[in-house]
């Protein structure tokens, strides 16, 4: 990281002044070279490019020479001392180069230089009149601006007599640059110098040298200003490739930090995920990873993830390294996920490639090339890890860094899946790459009950409220199912215990459903003994009443009898005493009855 | 190695008796030049008298010549016939290369 932050500091450093007091430069074309050199070669002078056999010079010098006389109006001269001038061109047509085309229109012309040591004879003093007599016929001829020496080193090989060499190689330097143009000389990569014969010495204004590593049995190729003189340039050594389109060097600071972004919010395919994720997704143009151990169904959310964008309406590039597009199809088709009406409808693109089958690199230049050509809205890397295992750590990072930064510029979601090995600590494995991403999702297996569950939850999400509840994912024939969370007394529970523990809920529901129609019906029944009692108490009132109104009528009745009888024997004291006692029996016998 | 000798001297007359055809690529009236055309006359006069012909090249004044005989060093002597083509560059001070390079042998 400190390295690539030194770079980027640098060139930060140099821009305001490179209106002012740089050096006039010569755009090669070339993808990311002009980056890291601030513009291009030195204009007007030589720059000389180092490197073994089949680092990539002769192709880098044509490119330049090429892509002069095609993007700048810059005609130009190869001189080639070891290849033909049909060779040269066969050579360069597989980079997409129409050498002979640019001939025939007299953009460029090619002067095949060849000595055969065994067929001269050396007698006496000569000089190289003959090559500059060449040479300047040769730029004269189409109005060159650009001239390639090819490699100049062969004349080392081919004319026995090296002090005249060198003095005239020293000359021929000075008399390119007194004619203006801007020369690219390539040069075998010596042993000790930069160059077999020295050639720097010479040629020091602009020193580029060209590597080719093997690392883990995958080359990579690495280009290094080592020289620049009067301009700051990148120090560092970049990797370059050669693809169907010519050079690309990938600096990894060439794009800073200023990316425009979007509040836009996109589904996950999940709702519950989404609803962890502030309920409404992630934001569009970030960057996701995914990570999780083996079989914790990465591929299955990335998959869904894709199936939503793509049902949107949205381009889905699928970018993955373990498995076939088919066997993805078939796969998440058992879950119910159809993938393929997508793929047909040219909405689902997958791209699928073996790690191993290039470097790090060629894979990243790859999936640019993929990805500018295919415009997606959502990229999906399934998995990262695979590609970074390819490199060292800061290669790796620098490659994900410069995804990243790529996809970002164009507002593309990314979804990286990251396989983590078993046993190490989660955030620690990820550290490298974490700090690059806008949201993390993880994926975990719970070991417990004798199962395993898979759980996910969002360790982060920048600038979005999230949950923080660990939740239980079930996958199931309808695809992803987040699941409600069961707290238990240890921590969240899942799989069986989250089913005993539903069980064991609905179990307490019922019986206290039961309990309440129990306790509903004793009441009932109390209140029907209740009313029982009063409505026997009543009954037994009511008879106490009636009792008491008959005894009332009768105590009514004998009082008015009396007072009758009473009133009847004072008569009858005074009249009929007979009348008086018949009264009296008829008394005592309705009494009786 | 005897019968090697031989054979090679049989091949020198052989092609002593064919008409030599010489060019010469010079540029300007370079010191170097001069030296040459002059080195290079004073042996055909010796070695090839009436049976040479030198055609002097100045690349300054014909540049695209240069291509056709692979010309890179100044002066250059290529001998077009007798065949097989043969090249020497350098000013010919040095009298026995010169002979080895044209696989000229002195007559006498």
């Amino acid at each position: 990281m400190l390295k690539f932050g030194a770079t980027n500091m640098k060139k930060k450093g140099h821009q305001p002044s490179s209106t002012a007091t740089q050096l006039p430069k010569c755009p090669t074309g070339i993808q990311g070279l002009d980056e890291i050199t601030g513009g291009g070669l030195p204009r007007g002078r030589p720059t000389l490019v180092c490197g073994g056999a089949g680092c990539g010079k002769t192709l880098l010098a044509a490119e330049f020479l090429v892509r002069g006389a095609t993007q700048f109006g810059e005609p130009g001269v190869f001189v080639a001392f070891e290849e033909t001038e049909k060779e040269l061109k066969a050579n360069v047509a597989s980079l997409g180069f129409d050498l002979a085309g640019l001939v025939r229109r007299k953009k460029i012309v090619v002067d095949y230089v060849h000595i055969e040591r065994s067929e001269v004879q050396e007698s006496g003093e000569y000089d190289l009149e003959g090559l500059f007599v060449r040479l300047g016929y040769a730029i004269d001829s189409v109005g060159a601006k650009r001239v390639v020496l090819d490699t100049l080193e062969v004349l080392f090989a081919s004319l026995p007599n090296e002090a005249i060499l060198r003095s005239e190689l020293r000359r021929l330097f000075r008399w390119l640059k007194d004619k203006g143009v801007t020369a690219v000389i390539t040069a075998e990569r010596g042993r000790e110098s930069l160059t077999r014969h020295g050639l720097e010495e010479y040629v020091s204004d602009c020193v580029i040298l060209l590597d080719h590593r093997v690392n883990d049995q995958i080359a990579t190729r690495h280009l290094r200003v080592v020289k620049y003189r009067g301009a700051l340039h990148g120090t560092n050594e970049f990797p370059f490739l050669i693809g169907d389109t010519g050079l690309s060097v990938l600096p990894i600071t060439s794009l800073a930090l200023n990316h425009k972004v979007s509040t836009e919010r996109i589904a996950t395919g999940i709702p519950r995920l989404d609803a962890m994720l502030g309920g409404r997704g992630f934001f569009r143009g970030s960057s996701i990873l995914l990570t999780g151990t083996a079989g914790t169904g990465k591929t299955i959310i990335s998959s869904n993830f894709a199936q939503a964008a793509a049902r949107r309406g949205e381009r889905v590039l699928f970018f993955s390294f373990e498995e076939s597009p088919n066997q993805i199809i078939r796969n998440m088709h058992s879950i119910g996920l159809r993938l393929e009406p997508l793929v047909k409808c040219g909405r689902l693109r997958f791209h699928s490639a073996r790690p191993s089958l290039c470097g790090l690199e060629m894979h990243l230049a790859t999936m640019f090339k993929e990805i500018a050509a295919f415009k997606p809205q959502v990229v999906i890397v399934d998995p990262i890890t695979s590609l970074m295992e390819l490199g060292t750590v800061s290669e790796g990072k620098g490659m994900v860094t410069r995804l990243i930064d790529y996809l970002k510029a164009g507002q593309v979601t990314s979804l990286f899946t990251s396989l983590t090995q078993g046993g190490h600590a989660l955030q620690q494995s990820e550290g490298g790459m974490s700090s690059l991403m806008d949201s993390w999702l993880l994926l975990q297996d719970f070991e417990g009950n004798g199962e395993r569950n898979r759980v996910l939850y969002v360790l982060k999400a920048r600038g979005m409220k999230h949950s923080n509840q660990v939740r239980e994912f079930l996958i199931s024939d309808h695809g992803i199912d987040v699941v409600d969370a069961y707290i238990g007394a240890s921590g969240v529970l899942t799989g069986s215990a989250r089913a005993a523990q539903e069980a064991l809920e609905k179990a307490a529901v019922l019986t206290g459903q039961q309990e309440a129609a129990r306790l509903k019906r004793e009441v009932e029944r109390k209140r029907t003994a209740i009313e029982r009692q009063i409505s026997g108490l009543r009954s037994d009132y009511e008879a106490e009443a009636m009792e008491l109104r008959r005894i009332a009528e009768q105590v009514g009745t004998s009082t008015l009898m009396l007072t009758t009888e009473r009133a009847a024997s004072g008569r009858l004291r005074q009249a009929d005493i007979k009348v008086a006692t018949s009264s009296r029996s008829n008394q005592r016998n309705g009494k009786v009855s | 190695m005897i019968t090697n000798n031989v054979k090679r001297r049989a091949a020198t007359r052989r092609r002593a008796a064919k008409f030599w055809q010489l060019r010469l690529y010079v540029t300007d009236s370079t010191p170097n030049s001069l030296t040459a055309f002059a080195n290079l006359k004073t042996f055909c006069e010796s070695n090839l008298k009436g049976r040479y012909r030198i055609t002097v090249i100045d690349l300054v004044k014909q540049p695209q010549l240069a291509k056709g005989d692979q010309i890179l060093a100044v002066p250059t002597v290529v001998r077009r016939l007798p065949k097989p083509v043969r090249t020497i560059i350098g000013n010919l001070t040095d009298t026995a290369r010169v002979l080895v390079g044209l696989d000229l042998r002195p007559t006498n």
